[in-house]
C-alpha cells in the first residue's frame, strides 16, 4: 500500500514533533518512517491482518493537529466521559492537556504526565521504557504511530506503591478529519499496583483516525488491571494497540470493550515471564456497517504462567467482527495453563465473524484449552422466556443483553460497570430491558 | 376452562397427537400418564404455543377463546402456565429479573399497574418460603448450574407468583427427592383453587398421593385411550401399561 499522501503531509510536521533534541528517538522515528513509507498502513496481503482492509485510510487524509485544542472543549460533555472517582489524563487530538486532567492527591512519587513533556524533563526515564514491551513487533500502523506520535500517557509507579485509586486516560477526539496519533508508556516498578482506564471518545459526528499505541511494562510481582472503552464516533477509523512485558510472578487484567468506530482494530499483546497471570477479557459489539477486528497475542515464554482469555462478540445487521486470538507456549514453558474461549452471537443474516484461534504449544508439560462458538439466539430460550409472558422482542432483547451483560459482570471497577452498561442499552435495542430491575 | 377436541398434531411430517379430546373445569385436576414417547410433551408444548408443531385437525378452547390462535406469551398472560419438563438454563438473565419482566407483563395485561419494588420483593420472598427455596436462587441466572430437583421447584416457583389459571406440569416430579416432591405437591396444593386448574403429567401414581386429581387419562400413541378417577392410576402403579393397549386393540 502506498502512504504517500500522509507523508508528504506530514513532512511539515517533522519539526513540531516531540523530543527532536533526542538522537535516539529522532533514529527511531527516521528507521519506523523509512519503514512505513516502504510498506505503508498493513495490507490484506499480511496473514494477520487478512480479515481487515483499511485501504479506505489511503483515500483519506487525516490531519495531524499541532496543538491541544483545549479551549474548545465541551467541558460538560467531556465530564461524562470522566469516571468519578479516579485521576485523569486527558489526551485532546494526541495531544496532552493538563488543564482537562485531574491529577490532584496523586502520591508524588507517581510520574503521570504526557509523554512530551516527560521527552522535556526526564528524557532516561521515557528511554528506559520506550519500545521495551514492543519488542520484535512490526506492521504500518506501529510505524505510522512511531514516526509521527505527537503525544501521550506517561506512567510510572515506583516499587511498592499501591494506588488508591484508578487513574483514567481519556484520549479525546474533537476535530473532523484529523489524527490522535498518541504513545503512551506504562510502568509499574516491583510489587505495584494500579488500575488504569483508557476511554476513546470523539465529538458527536466528526470523522477522524485514532493511532493509539500503549507500552505496558510490568516489573516483578507487579498488577495492573487495564480497562480500555472504546466509544469512538461511528465515523471514526480506530487502531489502538496495546504492548505489555509482564516480568516473573506479574499480573495483567484486561478488559477490552469495543463498542464505537466505523472500522476499528484491537490490538492486545503480553509476554509472560516466569509464573506471571494474564486474563484477557474482551467485548465488542458492531452494527450496520461497523467493522471491528480484535487480535491477540499471548506468549508464554517462561514456566508457571496462567492465560485466560474470554472473548464474546455481538454482530448485527451488516456488521462484521473479527477475532485473532494466538497463544504461545514457548519450548521453556513448562507448566504453563493457558485457556481461551471465544463465543459469538450473530443477530442478522447479514452479519458476519471470522473467529480464529491459534494455539501454538511447543512445550510437552502444559494446559491449554480453546473453544469458539457462533451462533444465532436459542429458540428454546426465546420460547421459555415468552412462555412465562414476555414478548418476543423482549426476549430476544433479555437474551442479547445477557449475553454481553455475562462479560460486563467481570469488570471490577463498579463505576465503569454501570458505564458500559449505559452504552450497551444505547447501542443494542433496549426495548423491555429495564435498567432499574438489573 | 379448557376444552380439547379431536386435536391431530404433526412434527414435521409424523403424526404425533391423533385426535385427542379432553374437558377441564375450573378447578379440576387431570392426570395424564402414558408410556415415553406417547405424546405428553407434545400436548404440554402445543397448549403453550411452541413452534414447530401443525395442528392438522381440531381445536382448543380455553377461557371461550381460540387457544391456538394466540402467541405463546398471549396465553401465558391469559393464564397459561407451562412447568417444562426439561426447564432451559438462560445465562446472564437473573431469576428475579424474569420474574419482574413475566408478571408485570401479565399485569399490564390485565389492566393492573406495576408492583413497586418492596410489594415486589415482599410477595417474592413469600413464594420463595412457599417452595422452600434459599432466597439466594432469586439472584441466579434463571436455571443456570441448578440440580435437576432445583430446577422443578424453580418452575414452581415461577407459577406460584404468576399465579396462572391453567396449569400444566410436565413430569415436575420426575427427578425429585421425597422432600422436594412433598414441597412441590404442597406447592401445587395451596394453589389449587375454585378457579384454577392443573394437568399433571406423571409417570408415577405417588404424586397422586399428595395431589389427588379429579381425573387420569392415559395418553398411549397420540391418544387417550383411558380414563378414570383416582384409582386409575392405582391401577396402573400394579399392572403397567400393557392391559390397556391390549384393550385398544381389541376395540380397534
Ligand atoms: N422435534 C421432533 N422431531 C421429531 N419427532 C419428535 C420431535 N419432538 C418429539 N418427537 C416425537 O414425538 C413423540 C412424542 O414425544 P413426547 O415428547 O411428546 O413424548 P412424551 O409422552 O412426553 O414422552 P416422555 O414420557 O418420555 O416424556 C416421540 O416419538 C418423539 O420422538
Ligand atoms: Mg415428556
Amino acid at each position: 500500500m502506498s502512504a504517500t499522501n500522509y507523508i508528504k503531509r506530514y513532512q511539515t510536521l517533522a519539526s513540531s514533533l516531540s523530543g527532536q533534541n533526542l538522537p535516539w528517538l529522532n533514529t527511531l522515528r527516521q528507521l519506523a518512517l523509512g519503514s512505513f513509507s516502504a510498506s505503508g498502513f498493513p495490507s490484506p496481503r499480511e496473514e494477520e491482518w487478512k480479515y481487515t482492509n483499511v485501504t479506505a485510510l489511503e483515500k483519506k487524509l487525516f490531519a495531524p493537529s499541532s496543538v491541544s485544542a483545549s479551549a474548545t472543549v465541551d467541558k460538560e460533555w467531556l465530564e461524562t466521559h470522566k469516571l468519578a472517582d479516579t485521576w485523569s489524563l486527558v489526551l485532546v487530538d494526541g495531544h496532552f492537556d493538563l488543564l482537562l486532567s485531574d491529577l490532584a492527591g496523586l502520591p508524588d512519587e507517581v510520574i503521570a504526565t504526557g509523554i512530551s513533556s516527560a521527552l522535556e524533563n526526564q528524557p532516561d526515564r521515557v528511554k528506559a521504557l520506550f519500545g521495551t514491551s514492543l519488542g520484535t513487533e512490526s506492521h504500518g500502523f506501529l510505524a505510522f504511530n512511531t514516526a509521527y506520535f505527537s503525544d501521550g500517557a506517561f506512567i510510572g509507579i515506583p516499587a511498592g506503591i499501591v494506588l488508591e485509586k484508578p487513574i483514567q486516560i481519556l484520549h479525546v477526539s474533537t476535530r473532523n478529519e484529523a489524527l490522535s496519533n498518541t504513545r503512551s508508556l506504562i510502568g509499574l516498578s516491583k510489587n505495584a499496583e494500579a488500575k488504569l482506564i483508557e476511554t476513546f471518545v470523539g465529538l458527536l459526528g466528526i470523522s477522524y483516525l485514532t493511532s493509539a499505541v500503549t507500552e505496558i511494562h510490568l516489573s516483578e510481582n507487579a498488577d495492573l488491571d487495564h480497562y480500555k472503552l472504546q466509544v469512538e464516533t461511528d465515523k471514526a477509523y480506530h487502531f489502538g494497540g496495546v504492548y505489555v512485558k509482564q516480568e516473573k510472578s506479574s499480573r495483567f487484567n484486561q478488559h477490552n470493550l469495543s463498542f464505537g468506530g466505523l472500522l476499528a482494530r484491537n490490538e492486545i499483546h503480553t509476554e509472560l515471564a516466569m509464573a506471571a497471570e494474564c486474563e484477557m477479557n474482551g467485548l465488542f459489539l458492531a452494527k450496520n456497517r461497523q467493522h471491528v477486528d480484535n487480535h491477540t497475542l499471548i506468549h508464554h515464554i517462561e514456566p508457571h504462567g496462567i492465560s485466560r482469555e474470554t472473548y464474546r462478540g455481538i454482530l448485527a445487521d451488516r456488521a462484521r467482527g473479527v477475532f485473532q486470538g494466538r497463544i504461545v507456549v514457548h519450548p521453556q514453558a513448562q507448566k504453563t495453563s493457558a485457556e481461551m474461549n471465544n463465543r459469538n452471537l450473530l443477530l442478522s443474516e447479514d452479519a458476519e465473524i471470522d473467529a480464529k484461534p491459534q494455539l501454538e504449544i511447543l512445550a510437552d508439560d502444559v494446559k491449554c484449552s480453546h473453544g469458539v462458538a457462533v451462533g444465532q439466539l436459542d429458540p428454546e430460550s426465546i420460547f421459555y422466556l415468552v412462555s412465562r409472558g414476555v414478548d418476543r422482542e423482549t426476549a430476544k432483547n433479555m437474551l442479547t443483553f445477557a449475553f454481553a451483560n455475562e462479560m460486563v459482570e467481570k469488570i471490577g471497577l463498579e463505576s465503569l460497570r454501570g458505564r458500559v452498561q449505559e452504552h450497551l442499552l444505547n447501542l443494542f435495542p433496549q426495548t423491555g430491558i429495564r435498567r432499574d430491575w438489573l | 376452562m379448557l376444552k380439547i377436541e379431536n386435536l391431530h398434531v404433526r412434527i414435521e411430517d409424523k403424526p404425533i397427537l391423533k385426535g385427542i379430546s379432553l374437558h377441564i373445569k375450573p378447578g379440576e385436576v387431570h392426570a395424564i400418564m402414558g408410556p415415553n414417547g406417547s405424546g405428553k410433551s407434545t400436548l404440554s408444548h402445543v397448549l403453550a404455543g411452541r413452534d414447530g408443531y401443525e395442528v392438522t385437525e381440531g381445536t382448543v378452547i380455553y377461557k371461550d377463546k381460540n387457544l391456538l390462535e394466540m402467541p405463546p406469551e398471549e396465553r401465558a398472560r391469559e393464564g397459561v402456565f407451562l412447568a417444562f419438563q426439561y426447564p432451559v438454563e438462560i445465562p446472564g438473565v437473573s431469576n428475579v429479573y424474569l420474574l419482574k419482566a413475566a408478571l408485570n407483563a401479565i399485569r399490564k395485561h390485565k389492566g393492573l399497574s406495576e408492583l413497586d419494588a418492596f410489594d415486589f420483593l415482599q410477595m417474592i420472598k413469600a413464594k420463595t418460603k412457599l417452595v422452600e427455596m434459599d432466597e439466594k436462587f432469586l439472584y441466579r441466572a434463571v436455571n443456570e448450574g441448578f440440580s435437576g430437583g432445583e430446577k422443578k421447584r424453580n418452575e414452581i416457583l415461577q407459577m406460584a407468583v404468576l399465579e396462572p389459571s391453567l396449569c400444566i406440569l410436565d413430569e415436575t416430579d420426575s427427578g425429585l427427592d421425597i422432600d422436594a416432591l412433598k414441597i412441590v405437591s404442597d406447592g401445587v396444593n395451596s394453589l389449587r383453587s375454585a378457579d384454577r386448574s392443573f394437568i399433571l403429567v406423571t409417570h408415577y401414581q405417588r404424586l397422586l398421593d399428595y395431589i389427588k386429581p379429579d381425573q387420569v387419562h392415559v395418553l398411549a400413541q397420540g391418544r387417550i385411550v383411558k380414563s378414570g378417577d383416582a384409582s386409575l392410576a392405582l391401577e396402573l402403579e400394579e399392572r403397567g401399561y400393557g392391559w390397556i393397549d391390549q384393550t385398544v386393540g381389541v376395540a380397534a
